[in-house]
């Protein structure tokens, strides 16, 4: 490549031969740059199809070249699909120019003009070929004033900055390479820059593509250009382009009328949340999918192309999606407001001791003044109407006052538990980008050791000194007296900022990341209004009755209910802790005839029952309603149960995350179904529909449900209840409502549960899966829980999990099971027991393994990680080495 | 028809030349031994002596090729006269004689270099790359095989994999004598997966690449049970047929390749007359999986095995009761 003394060299075409790269789309254009000047660009082009949709205008950052974009141009059908390489970038001219943003920004102004590209365009951007696009956009796209006849029609941004803090250091990666005397080392003069670049995928794409990215970039001459995009990033007050940023932040508000995709790596050291977030803000009305695990070279992580291409086919539909007529709604802190003046319990905590169990009693009027307080002290904290709140507090009266605070000024409560893991709890707390974070001091210097954002409050005791340490700017006692000052001698409504509306974002629960990452379920307040008189109906809990709750998420809902929350002395991450002595004390306490509790929490108890005395007995058998959730219970363990509680029929809700509850059903319900394939879970509750989406021979569920009885495909549920969407991932929102239904079946909106089951003739629900768990074989589609279920029906099996391995069309069905008699190491059962078990399943398993554990989630201790299960025993069963 | 099968002194070979019997076929069987089976004409000698085979052949329509040198040690140039110029000697001897049909029984070893096969199907034979003398010298006498296919001689190559049924003295009996003498270890935990394939399928599988050979013909076949099996399971079902006890010892299969390797050197060095308790061969196929994706095989041979794995390892244990 000739590169003159000067660094000026003409623009020329790529090399041919790169991989994905179609020759026919390069071309070279003649256009002026922002000064005037005559330039050459070397430009990708698929040129206008028929009947042409408009044009995808797609701008490179640095330090890549059009080449990033050759998916999109290969896919979008109906699209001209254009894509420059900037001028000094990829094989346009090299300039001997150092460029600014505000001149890239009129560079791409003027070749727009050259190629005469007028009528719409969506302009996509990466990098800071997404600053640039923010840019330009606005530079035809005034308020009121289209000066160049361009018709902006969407803009999608990967991994990318709309503003940088003025003196803040750069980002990252990018302090190092901006420091005085590195910048020609590591962008020029060597290809530092450049490796480090395409080292950030996950995975590293194959090493032609590598070589693709490097081709246009071979000598230091020819990359004089990445080391002014470089020098181009502001490093203070003083710098040229900070001024050019700012404004251009600015003006995003001129977008506001135009269709917005915000697409992001968060495993971006450079481009970190910070900067989506600050997106966020800006572009409001943008839809945005975080792609968890992928990081800054996004195009080449994830399926960018996929995710553009989808949006742009599916923006108007989404907005017009049917809602079915509203029912009525009730604020859920109604009951708090009517009972002011109320002395009766509403929260109950047990606490245990040696000397009997002490008991903290929160009445109506109590909670009501706390949760005020606390409303007008965090709104004059600066805790605005749709903020984010994260709220780390354990469940309690604390935890159900700042919630409730939370949600009557607006600000959306961030609902991560602990069940998460850390690891968990820092992607949710992380990806949900909450504005401020309350929490419990360990809690607090966890989010400032893992960095998580937002202004910091601590909730409960503690010292000036740790108050320090944990960032934290005031704690909930302070904002407490702050609101009591406001409040005195004055009507709330006067001091509280208006009610939301009930349309508006309320609070974020968490999926239990059992397949994936925990996913973020956004509910609005009407869907949590739904979800909490959902819950009551089937709880049995209503104005006044009294409900013990080791169910985490629930104890919550009591006020919502008007229902008094009774609190058991346990460690309510864990609910292993609950000791059947411990909900002894807790009915005593609360004078309540219902438990609510999780299947882990229920072993226990029946674990422990020989501690209890004579009067925690008795008080256990007055119980009346015991209900679990969060995963199946078997029926021996609910049998033991009612065992201790005589009185009580044990139920079982079904749901999800998304939508608590679907389904519901007893013991004496499930022993009346009997055997069958998977689990039965009753049938659906009053309002729901339940219907499958038949699974094909690759087992890909329909978007056509039915509800023919013995049809196996993924579940998807029908409520008012259902969530609103999932947080910042779009396209998963957008899989997860997929549902075309029979007309029959009425309006509404749906949610694919992500479990695989059937109905029978009863209507009755059965669950035979996760559907990211079935196995696909060479003779069709096999679904774990029933053959897991027989399994377990054989003496020595404890708990069983069944997977496949090798490749599709010879695939074998393994099962993987923890045995009566635990094993120290993976074990191939003997002959008997491999004999007893394929007889007990009827398939020919190729293997049964025992293993001294499976691996199961975190919140509930009880869902499989089967595909974890797949991957090693995949390993193992080929002979490699290695314990589950 | 008129049918040569050579090696019928072993349990494959009888069982096969037995079924040809017993579907009206004339039968003709070539073996050092007498084979002593019902019905079945006899010619006594080498594959590699060109006399008897020509012999052999004379006046046949079809020859089924079984006879082999099948062992874990022993110098390679046994090998190489039994299975390599055994095979040119019998595909010599068809051309000469007109036999239109040639059905090469190899081995899915001639394809196995070291790495787990997983579902696959035939790979390509790999003289240079295949483990040990056997599946060396049996991948060079299989490429030559396949290469005499011509208008004249259909030659096709069937590979089946670990043939277990009663009788048989090359794996059941050396697995439980082992075991017996407790020298029978598992190598890591004994969680490889592989094919096994009982006999009597096998025996149906080469009628019918005889019957099918213009289907068949040119290409090499691996023919199993389709129902692969851990190895630990294997043994200990081989072991609860035979009523010894099964494997307990775990050895690191690192440990027993390298330790093998040295065993089966000093072995064959020594011209011992038993086999090596473990060669490296051995360890390297007792702790990688080989299971192979059957759908190509049945949809050639118009054939699928009748016989289950279970029934199979029952059939095995009543043939080790005593009568």
């Amino acid at each position: 490549m000739v590169t003159s003394a000067r660094g000026t060299a003409p623009a020329q075409l790529p090399p041919a031969g790169l991989p994905g790269l179609r020759p026919e789309w390069s071309r070279l254009v003649e256009g002026r740059d922002a000064e005037g000047q005559v330039r050459t660009w070397h430009v990708l082009d698929t040129g206008s199809p028929e009947d042409s949709r408009g044009t995808l205008l797609c701008l490179h950052g640095n330090p890549t070249w059009s080449y990033l974009w050759r998916d999109l141009l290969a896919r979008a059908e109906g699209w001209r699909v254009i894509a420059p390489d900037h001028l000094d970038m990829g094989f346009s001219e090299r300039t001997g120019t150092r460029r600014t943003l505000a001149q890239r920004i009129g560079d791409v102004r003027g070749l727009v003009a050259a190629l005469e590209l007028t009528g719409r365009v969506v302009v996509v951007g990466h990098d800071w070929g997404g600053v640039i696009a923010m840019g330009w956009a606005e530079s035809v796209h005034g308020p009121g004033s289209r000066p160049d006849g361009i018709d902006l029609d969407g803009i999608a941004l990967c991994n990318t900055a709309a503003s940088h803090p003025a003196g803040a250091p750069p980002p990252g990666p990018l302090q190092v390479a901006t420091a005085p005397g590195v910048l020609p080392l590591v962008t020029s003069r060597t290809d530092a820059f450049l490796r480090t670049a395409l080292a950030l995928t996950h995975p590293r794409p194959p090493a032609e593509v590598q070589e693709a990215y490097r081709a246009p970039y071979r000598t230091p001459e020819r990359r004089q250009g990445i080391e002014a995009f470089v020098a181009d990033v502001p490093t203070g007050v003083h710098h040229p382009t900070q001024a050019r940023l700012d404004e251009l932040a600015a003006d995003l508000v001129h977008l506001a009328d135009v269709d917005a995709l915000l697409l992001w790596g968060p495993k971006d050291p450079v481009f970190t949340e910070h900067y989506l977030r600050d997106l966020r803000a800006r572009l409001p009305h943008a839809v945005v999918h975080r792609f968890e695990g992928k990081g800054h070279l996004l195009p080449e992580d994830a399926d960018v192309a996929g995710a553009v291409l989808t949006w742009l086919a599916e923006r108007g539909r989404e907005r017009a999606q049917p809602g079915g007529v509203p029912s009525e709604y009730r604020p859920l802190w109604r009951f708090l407001e009517e009972r002011a003046d109320s002395d009766a319990d509403v929260v109950v905590e047990v606490r245990g001791g040696d000397d009997g169990p002490s008991v903290r009693r929160i009445s109506w009027r109590l909670l009501h003044r706390r949760t005020t307080e606390l409303a007008a002290g965090l709104a004059a904290h600066g805790v605005l109407p749709g903020q984010r709140v994260s709220l780390l507090v354990p469940p309690g009266a604390d935890l159900t006052a700042v919630l409730y605070a939370c949600l009557r000024i607006g600000a959306v409560a961030v609902i991560a538990d602990a069940g998460l893991g850390v690891k968990g709890l820092t992607r949710a707390v992380n990806g949900a980008g909450p504005d401020h974070v309350i929490g419990i001091e360990r809690a607090l210097l966890a989010a400032r050791a893992l960095r998580w954002p937002g202004r910091r409050i601590a909730a409960g005791p503690i010292s000036d000194a740790k108050l320090r340490l944990t960032g934290a700017t005031t704690t909930l006692l302070e904002v407490a007296e702050i609101g009591a000052r406001l409040l005195a001698g004055r009507d709330p409504a006067d001091v509280l900022p208006p009610e939301p509306d009930p349309e508006a974002h309320a609070a974020i629960f968490f999926t239990s990341g059992s397949t994936g990452p925990a996913k973020g379920v956004v509910y609005t307040h009407r869907q949590m209004a739904l979800f909490a008189r959902a819950m009551g109906q089937v709880t049995r809990t209503g104005p006044d009755s009294g409900l013990v709750t080791a169910f985490a998420p629930f104890a919550l809902m009591g006020p919502a209910l008007g229902a008094t929350c009774v609190v058991p002395d346990m460690d309510v991450t864990k609910p292993r802790t609950l000791t059947a002595a411990a909900l002894a004390d807790a009915v005593v306490a609360g004078g309540s005839s219902s438990a609510f509790l999780s299947p882990a929490a229920m072993a226990n108890v029946i674990a422990t029952a020989g501690d209890l005395d004579a009067a925690q007995r008795e008080a256990l058998a007055g119980v009346r309603t015991l209900l679990s959730a969060g995963a199946p219970v078997h029926p021996r363990l609910q049998q033991r149960a009612k065992e201790l509680m005589p009185l009580a029929e044990p139920r079982t809700p079904y749901g999800a995350t998304e939508v608590l509850p679907a389904t519901d059903i007893s013991l004496a319900e499930v022993l009346a179904a009997g055997e069958g394939e998977g689990i039965c879970v009753g049938l659906p509750l009053p309002g729901v529909t339940t219907a499958v989406a038949p699974l094909d021979a690759d087992g890909a569920a329909a978007e056509e449900v039915v509800t023919t009885a013995g049809v196996t495909g993924e579940v998807c549920v029908r409520a008012e209840h259902v969530k609103d969407h999932y947080d910042q991932l779009w396209l998963t929102q957008l899989a997860s409502t997929r549902v075309r239904a029979p007309q029959d079946l009425g309006v509404g909106r749906w949610h694919r549960t992500g479990d695989v089951g059937h109905l029978d003739e009863q209507g009755r629900l059965w669950i035979e899966g996760r559907l990211a768990h079935i196995v696909v074989t060479g003779d069709g589609v096999v679904t774990p829980v029933g053959i897991e279920q027989r399994a377990e029906t054989v003496d020595g099996i404890a708990r069983a999990a069944l997977v496949g391995v090798g490749p599709r069309a010879a695939r074998q069905l393994v099962v993987v099971a923890e045995a009566n008699e635990p094993v120290a190491r993976t074990t191939v059962a003997a002959p008997p027991l491999a004999r007893a078990v394929r007889a007990a399943t009827g398939r020919d398993l190729a293997a049964v393994l025992l293993v001294p554990a499976l691996p199961t989630d975190v919140r509930h201790n009880s869902k499989i990680d089967r595909a974890r299960v797949a991957e090693w025993a995949e390993r193992v069963l080929a002979g490699e080495r290695g314990e589950l | 028809m008129r049918v040569l099968v050579t090696g019928a002194s072993g349990m494959l070979g009888r069982r096969t030349a037995e079924a040809l019997l017993a579907r009206g076929d004339e039968v003709r069987v070539l073996q050092r031994r007498p084979a002593g089976i019902d019905g079945a004409a006899e010619v006594l000698g080498s594959v590699s002596d060109r006399a008897a085979v020509d012999r052999a052949v004379r006046g046949v329509d079809g020859v089924i090729h079984l006879a082999a040198k099948v062992s874990i040690t022993g110098p390679l140039p046994e090998y190489v006269e039994a299975n390599v110029r055994g095979t040119t000697t019998v595909v010599d001897a068809c051309r000469r004689a007109g036999v239109g049909r040639l059905v090469h029984v190899s081995s899915p070893s001639v394809a196995h270099t070291g790495s787990a096969i997983v579902g696959e199907g035939a790979g390509p034979a790999q003289p240079e790359h295949a483990r040990g003398n056997y599946a060396r010298t049996k991948a060079q006498a299989e490429l030559l095989a396949l290469a005499a296919d011509s208008p004249g001689l259909a030659v096709t190559a069937i590979r089946p994999h670990i043939v277990l049924g009663p009788g048989d003295t090359q794996l059941v009996q050396r697995i439980a004598d082992r075991a017996r003498a407790g020298r029978l270890p598992l190598l890591d935990d004994g969680t490889a997966l592989i094919d096994t394939t009982y006999v009597d399928n096998a025996v149906d599988a080469l009628l019918a690449a005889l019957d099918r050979i213009e289907h068949a013909r040119g290409q090499a076949l691996v023919v199993t049970n389709g129902q692969p099996r851990t190895v630990a399971e294997v043994f200990s079902a081989i072991c609860e047929a035979a009523g010894v006890p099964a494997p307990a010892r775990r050895v690191p299969s690192a440990v027993a390749k390298s330790a093998g390797g040295v065993v089966e050197r000093a072995w064959t060095r020594l011209r011992l007359p038993d086999e090596p308790p473990m060669t490296s061969f051995l360890a390297e196929q007792l702790s990688t999986a080989h299971w192979f994706d059957q759908r190509h095989t049945h949809e050639v041979l118009q054939w699928s095995p009748r016989v289950g794995i279970d029934e199979g390892l029952q059939r095995l244990r009543e043939g080790f009761a005593p009568a």
